[in-house]
């Protein structure tokens, strides 16, 4: 990369990566905070879980990722999932087995299960 | 159906992420992820559409001060490195946090690593650096594989290297390990360290501007601060001076904890109240406590009280009362706290990471250490809270380095505020708190007591008599302060601290 051209391509390419499958379909995103504190608080077998789970349910459209620290240490592992069109849903203390019932209901069924999201315990 | 989104918190609803603003949204280890938002479109303008002295105005245009605590201006910082010719000039970013219960820079490495390389690779620009060092903590193993996988990637993307951008700018970065010594976070100390020797301050001037690493022109900055450098060089310096206070501009990361509800890393604009940090995004003091103070700036920070919480935080306001902004530790401090007890908390652990090298920092802080004992031990008199006092300044104003120089600012502090603490300690022999064990003893209230026995069974040492049903009574020849009593004795509360 040498140019501002390509540093331009490389950046809309991947954006558009973000948004959409190589076949066209749009992206359901899963971010799990995988920083240190993330992680001491169990994270990694969140990630897992989604990814397993996402798997088994064959929602082809479903990307996981690892990310930094989202912030809220008490509240941690944190998930987010941006289903495209609609607002970032913030889910507090996952588990695997919470993982795999949000890829159930919410990713799969379409229904946010509200008592594991951040509103539900905090103001 | 209303979910609530997390922006809308109370913990959220303040906050404004600039430093932090990808920490939790990309993937950091995806130099594509990084890509995609506008990642390294800053370092691609400075190279291809400004000149160095350019870069350097838009910084002093920012207003942005070192974040690592000082509060230097970058850009003016820069300028000096600039100005001094030299066949080789380098870059360091000291990612050495050491204060106890701070975290804001391993956030910022661990989510956002790309950041740190754009930045380092600007400053070298526009500073005539071909190479640069990473200095950080190997007991942040998840930082320094991000931040190596950064590196990497940003070599094969030829965005580090050899003429970038082909703008003929070389830059070359390398990561040093910190073995943990606190002193090391200090700026000549952590160069000293890279050279490959012990972790010792040296005397400036030289300042590192002229003479740093390896004795060639350095610039030094910390990790929080290199975060902030990408989007001011990329929207210009008016959004970032267009936030904060008139001498503190944009935001400071803060890493909030102790006795609060919600503890996380804070973001706040510059300016912002340190009550609504506490009651609004912090959710306030738990179990029905007090707010009694807050420590900010770790071991070479100071206390600010009750009174003082309505201070609008920036660098000038805190150290006008005493105080620093520091690094951005942030630890809460309910009522159940003895303030003479957190002075010497913080004290110990600077003995404990002083160097030795100076006499003021290595002997002075003991004998502070020693006589701060004394007064928690209950054997304290008057004339030691004035010694210490006067010891406190002699070591603030004689030591060599940073660490020294500040390592009296928690007695200090808490001397200034809560100086009657003290006076309880020496001459009533009474800790207010009831947190110094030897200025305490354990009471039964005889009016309270129904006799349950449940103190006699859980007291370790069989301190405790009584016949069932008759109020119980505590040798305190046989009592060891553990307080087992007073938590079993939960019914009717009868166990009382005196």
């Amino acid at each position: 990369m040498t140019t501002l051209a390509e540093l331009n391509a490389a950046r809309d390419a991947a954006a558009a990566k973000m948004k959409q499958t190589d076949d066209g379909q749009p992206i359901t995103r899963v971010v799990v905070g995988l920083a240190t504190c993330g992680i001491a608080a169990g994270a990694k077998p969140v990630l897992e879980a989604f990814e397993q789970a996402a798997q088994a349910a064959g929602l082809s459209s479903v990307r996981v990722y690892q990310t930094g620290c989202i912030g809220m240490c008490q509240f941690e592992p944190i998930a987010e999932i941006t289903v495209p069109g609609q607002e970032k849903v913030t889910y507090v203390n996952m588990t695997a087995g919470r993982a795999k019932e949000v890829v159930e209901k919410h990713l799969a069924g379409g229904q946010v299960i509200e008592e594991y999201t951040v509103g539900a315990v905090t103001k | 159906m209303a979910v609530k989104p997390l922006a809308d918190t109370e913990f959220y609803k303040k906050q404004t992420r600039l430093a932090l603003r990808n920490c939790g949204v990309i993937d950091p280890e995806s130099i594509e992820e990084y890509f995609a938002v506008d990642g390294y479109q800053a370092l691609a303008k400075a190279l291809t559409q400004l000149t160095p002295e350019q870069v350097i105005q838009i910084m002093k245009d920012s207003g942005l001060r070192g974040r690592g605590g000082g509060g230097f201006p970058t850009g003016l910082k820069w300028s000096f490195t600039a100005a001094n010719a030299a066949d080789q000039k380098y870059v360091v970013c000291n990612a050495d946090e050491g204060d106890p219960g701070a975290f804001m820079d391993r956030s910022v490495l661990e989510g956002d690593p790309h950041a740190i390389v754009e930045a380092m690779a600007i400053c070298g620009y526009c500073t005539g650096a071909t190479a640069g060092y990473i200095y950080v903590r190997a007991e942040y193993p998840i930082a320094v594989k991000r931040l190596e996988i950064a590196i990497d990637a940003a070599k094969k993307h030829q965005l580090l290297g050899k003429n970038i951008f082909g703008s003929g700018f070389d830059f070359e970065l390398y990561i040093r390990l910190g073995a943990g010594a606190f002193v090391c976070g200090e700026e000549t100390a952590l160069m000293t360290s890279i050279e490959g020797n012990r972790g010792e301050p040296r005397p400036r001037p030289p300042y590192p501007a002229v003479k740093g690493l390896f004795g060639k022109p350095t610039t030094e900055n910390n990790v929080e601060t290199f975060a902030n450098v990408p989007q001011i060089i990329l929207h210009g310096a008016e959004p970032f001076a267009a936030m904060g206070t008139e001498k503190s501009k944009g935001s400071k990361v803060f890493a909030l904890g102790g006795n609060i509800n919600n503890t996380g890393l804070v973001e706040i604009p510059m300016g912002t109240r340190l009550r609504e940090i506490i009651e609004e995004i912090g959710g306030g003091i738990p179990n029905g406590r007090k707010f009694k103070a807050v420590q900010t700036g770790g071991p070479s920070g100071g206390c600010i009280p009750t009174e003082h919480l309505d201070i609008e935080i920036d660098y000038d306001n805190l150290s006008a009362i005493g105080c620093m902004i520091g690094s951005g530790g942030m630890i809460v401090m309910d009522d159940s706290k003895c303030m003479v007890d957190i002075a010497r908390f913080f004290l110990d652990f600077t003995v404990d990471e002083s160097c030795g090298k100076c006499s003021p920092c290595r002997i002075g802080t003991k004998r502070m250490l020693e006589i701060l004992d004394k007064i928690i031990a209950g054997n304290g008199t008057l004339e030691d809270v004035d010694k210490l006092e006067e010891l406190a300044y002699h070591v603030k104003e004689n030591s060599l380095c940073g660490l020294g120089q500040t390592a009296p600012n928690p007695v200090l502090a808490t001397l200034r505020f809560f100086r009657h603490e003290y006076i309880a300690h020496v001459t009533e022999h009474k800790c207010p708190a009831g947190v110094c064990k030897a200025l305490l003893s354990y009471n039964i209230d005889p009016e309270k007591c129904i006799g349950c026995t449940l103190c006699a069974r859980v007291c370790p040492t069989g301190a405790i008599n009584g016949t069932v049903k008759q109020p119980h009574v505590i040798d305190h020849d046989k009592c060891i302060k553990c307080g087992a009593c007073e938590t079993a004795c939960k019914k009717v509360h009868a166990v009382y601290k005196a």
